[in-house]
């Protein structure tokens, strides 16, 4: 009986099939608590779900590149995800034309100042350098960030974690914040929650108006097209 | 659907190639993500297929994240000596972009249409508060 058990263990964990399973099943079962709760922002399913298989991996003392033989195949389809994004920004350019110079103008300034000041300020806390290219990206939609963080020697894995964080912190202070400062205009509002928070302050924004999801949709998408640009030229003059 | 997966790869591959080629800073699947964006303004709409798999792919999303975000196990040392100046960073910085843009683009936006008054029906829902879920 011992005999079975040890050696079904050593079947499974050095099967791709086990992390797979544990990553697909707890992602669902995360996801099932965070509708049922009634989508609180800091119940972010990737949140709890990367929470709960950190532990159960160090739990059972399993390494990382261990689990990611089998969380690869997951992981992979992140490329093809990029690259389909481009469908919904094509079909929010339309709202573009209704305020071609106001919009580019806003999101291009909001694009920039999310990067600068949180490179500026981890900076002043006399961070490493990985930390600091793993968190200029941090206001743009997780794909892409993770992407250019890789791209120029930062820790994606940090990415992913601090782009969430931005998202929840966006959508918990943003609607308190637009109030504060008088930001009434629906296109307005959704746009800041877009540019600054990304697909998890645009589900908050579909709380807010269908106008202000519409545009923080689209701020989303054009930022992180924006954003993957702007980056690269930024760092050597931010460095 | 086959179709449509390809288009998507092809995006990819591309925009790798382009990447190594030309030594942009960039990742792939963004170059990827701009050639099919520009390929859609070229072709004027969206083939089907290719709508169902974006669709299809892009509601599970947040899936895709999981592997990469248990990645941040390898940096737990890390967080614990730099924590304070990233959260710092993300609260200070999420907030500044907030404001900066909203205000910025409320002031914009009322310029525009005052400017553009009556000639075109902006439904434009302008409310103070919003609904707290």
């Amino acid at each position: 009986m011992t005999i079975d058990e040890s050696s079904m263990w050593v079947y499974l964990s050095a099967s791709p099939l086990l992390h797979l399973t544990i990553t697909v099943t707890l992602f669902v079962l995360a996801r099932l608590l965070y509708r049922k709760m009634g989508q609180r922002a800091w119940l972010n399913p990737v949140l709890l779900t990367v929470l709960v298989i950190v532990a159960l991996l160090t739990w059972t003392n399993t390494s990382y590149e261990v689990y990611f033989e089998g969380a690869q195949f997951v992981h992979f389809l992140l490329g093809p995800a990029t690259v389909a994004l481009a469908v919904p920004l094509y079909r929010q350019i339309a709202l573009v034309k209704r305020y071609p110079v106001a919009l580019m103008a806003s999101i291009f300034t909001g694009s920039t100042v999310a990067m600068i000041s949180a490179v500026a300020i981890a900076k002043l806390g006399d961070v490493s350098e990985q930390t600091l290219i793993s968190i200029a990206p941090k206001s743009i939609t997780t794909p892409v960030a993770m992407g250019i963080s890789e791209q120029l020697g930062g820790l994606p894995s940090l990415t992913a974690v601090l782009v969430i964080l931005t998202g929840i912190l966006g959508a918990a202070m943003g609607p308190w914040l637009l109030d504060k400062l008088r930001v009434t205009n629906s296109v307005a509002q959704g746009l800041a929650m877009g540019v600054a928070s990304h697909g998890i302050g645009t589900g908050r924004a579909v709380y807010m108006s269908d106008v202000a999801a519409a545009f923080a949709g689209l701020a989303m998408g054009l930022n992180a097209l924006i954003t993957a640009v702007l980056v690269p030229v930024l760092w050597h003059w931010l460095m | 659907m086959l179709e449509a997966i390809a288009v998507l790869l092809v995006c990819q591959l591309i925009g790798e190639l382009v990447v190594v080629g030309l030594g942009i800073p960039l990742p792939g699947p963004v170059i990827g993500m701009a050639i099919l964006f520009f390929g859609l303004m070229i072709y004027g709409k969206v083939p089907e297929s290719l709508g169902n798999i974006s669709k299809g792919i892009l509601d599970q999303l947040s899936l895709l994240f999981v592997p990469a975000g248990v990645g941040v196990m390898t940096h737990l040392t890390l967080l614990g000596e730099e924590w304070i100046p990233i959260t710092t960073s993300l609260v200070i910085s999420t907030l500044v972009t907030l404001g900066l843009t909203g205000v910025m683009m409320q002031k914009l936006v009322v310029r525009t249409d005052n400017a553009t008054i009556n000639t075109t029906s902006i439904p434009n829902k302008k409310k103070g508060g919003d609904h707290d879920d």
